[in-house]
């Protein structure tokens, strides 16, 4: 039942993309999402949607196992397309009751719908293609310039990092506990919202509890292995630039900058 | 009540690249009323192979039928199957969740839709099977120690009075006096209630003393199955997958190389020591004045 949610998972395969490093991708994704919304016409997102599909084909990620991903958030693109499509004045297409459809709802939909898709499938691109290590060493990397301002950076990218890495073990004791009650004749699947929440007591106990365990242990284990924190701590695995990151950095600006000037083409008409 | 694995495939994560056979054509018969091993090394397919036989995963080809019956047709109810054939995971002290060990134990029972008397009747009879008396009753899961905590859990499984017991590695985490204690509860089981059992375990010497038939995994298929006896015979090939013989192979292998003429076939310190005692011209009962 959880293997429907891509976001926040690596895929594992060797790829250009999979070798970048992690900087280059985090503020990669930044970039590409500040662009999504640079760019507001129907030009612009084709060119932003080229870009995606050029990063989707070297990342070596099949791309029904992004789409996978995407399901999870159908429901609330639904949602936003059919609030944008109604609620926009303009000049009316179609007529029901109090409500319109306008010739601008149309397009505005469509268009949020667009960049919302690219903006999700962008971010779990760059997920699928960093493991969470990677990812919270960028951001600790990225962040330095706030320990200036005494932003507890390194203890911030850490929490990320334990968090990140609890997911699949949590899911995967879910399911095995799950599994466990269900021999026992728990039944999790039918009966009306309050009667499936009180179900969800024989799942929640030792969900919580193996947790706190898991905590514990993980603090011990960091004790006892002298962390105390970011000072003074070396790096097993550095994070340096190569030729292909820095290639990575001029293609990303030579992108930013089209989308620049597909904004300044578009002012101007 | 007999099941029967036709031919059995199971591949975690089909169509992405973590794809990965866990079970592989398999097939094999567990009759009514035997006391099974089921051994190989870590990853080498059993648990899933026992999450196949009580239903709680699908296989990805073959059948598996219990009584004769497709568990997977039309009109099966799974649900029972859970309960019919009950399974006791690794660590089971992870499931437990209610306030007392008694509301605990009757968690299955209820959910089997059974009056208050009987969840009563079937929680404390099977908690007296474990050998937790009236004094746990009241007591909080997670007040008891890690081999009651265990033994409780093993009595939520029983009380669902499954016809089919197996157990994941039951004594995973326990000290010597713990395990001794889950074993002789296993083989007990066996020898009153006439339970079909199947003991899922890495450890030949856990199993050896207890089950009559021994079946060894190895990625994903049986490599081999029959007696204890029958099975540690290929010894040297058992290390090659990375499990090992008892001991007492071992020595008796040993003395038999350096030309003392003893069996090898056997499982126990108490056999080896008997045969070791024969071979120098002792007799049975005579031991006790060397």
């Amino acid at each position: 039942m959880f293997k429907e949610i891509t976001l926040g998972q690596y895929y594992q395969t060797d790829s250009p993309l999979h070798r970048l490093d992690p900087r280059v991708k985090v503020s990669g994704t930044f970039v590409y999402i500040i662009s999504l919304f640079l760019v507001s016409t129907f030009t612009g997102y084709l060119y932003a949607g080229v870009f995606l599909a050029v990063c989707i084909l070297l990342s070596g990620v099949p791309f029904r196992y992004i789409w996978r991903g995407m399901r999870a958030v159908l429901v609330l693109l639904l949602i936003t397309v059919i609030f944008n499509l109604f609620l926009t004045p303009g000049t009316p297409v179609v007529r029901f009751y109090r409500l319109q459809i306008t010739i601008e709802g149309i397009r505005f939909a469509a268009k949020m719908a667009i960049r919302l898709v690219f903006l999700i499938i962008g971010s779990t691109l760059m997920t699928l293609t960093t493991t969470p290590n990677q990812l919270t060493d960028a951001m600790e990397s990225l962040m330095h310039p706030l320990k200036k301002m005494h932003v507890p950076v390194h203890e911030i990218s850490m929490m990320m990092s334990i968090a990140l890495r609890f997911i699949p073990i949590l899911m995967e004791e879910t399911d095995k506990i799950m599994k466990a009650q269900m021999v026992r004749g728990a039944d999790f699947e039918s009966g009306n919202v309050i009667t499936r929440i009180r179900n969800m007591v024989p799942l929640l106990v030792p969900l919580f509890i193996s947790a706190f365990r898991r905590a514990n242990d993980l603090a011990m284990a960091m004790e006892a292995r002298c962390y105390q924190g970011g000072e003074g701590r070396t790096r097993m695995k550095p994070l340096v630039y190569h030729r292909n990151d820095r290639n990575a950095w001029l293609i990303l600006a030579a992108y930013f900058a089209g989308a620049v000037l597909i904004r300044a083409m578009m002012l101007t008409v | 009540m007999s099941i029967i694995a036709e031919n059995v495939s199971y591949i975690y994560d089909q169509g992405s690249a973590m794809e990965s056979c866990a079970i592989n054509g398999l097939s094999t018969e567990i009759p009514d009323g035997r006391f099974i091993g089921l051994i190989g090394h870590t990853g080498s397919g059993k648990s899933t192979f026992v999450q196949l036989l009580n239903g709680l995963l699908e296989p990805s080809s073959g059948r598996i039928l219990f009584n004769g019956q497709d568990i997977r047709a039309e009109g099966f109810d799974r649900r029972k199957l859970r309960a019919e054939v009950g399974l006791v995971f690794q660590y089971p002290e992870h499931q437990l969740f209610e306030t007392d060990v008694l509301t605990d134990v009757k968690f299955g029972p209820k959910n089997l839709g059974l009056t208050p008397d009987e969840q009563e009747e079937r929680a404390t009879e099977a908690l007296r099977q474990v050998g937790l008396n009236e004094n746990f009753y009241t007591m909080s899961p997670f007040e008891l120690s890690g081999g009651e905590k265990r033994r409780a859990a093993i009595a939520g499984v029983l009380a669902m009075h499954p016809g089919v017991l197996i157990l994941d590695e039951p004594t995973a985490g326990l000290d010597p006096r713990g395990r001794d204690e889950i074993m002789d509860l296993v083989s007990e089981l066996h020898a009153a209630e006439k339970k079909t059992i199947l003991l899922v375990s890495h450890s030949m010497e856990d199993v050896a003393e207890y089950v009559e038939r021994i079946m060894v995994m190895n990625s994903g298929s049986i490599l081999y199955d029959g007696t204890p006896r029958e099975v540690f015979a290929h010894f040297r090939e058992l290390e090659e997958i990375g499990l090992a013989a008892p001991q007492m192979t071992y020595i008796m292998q040993y003395l038999k190389e350096k030309g003392i003429d003893v069996r090898t076939d056997l499982l126990t310190v108490k056999e080896a020591a008997a045969e070791i005692l024969r071979t120098y011209g002792f007799r049975q009962g005579e031991e006790q004045d060397v």
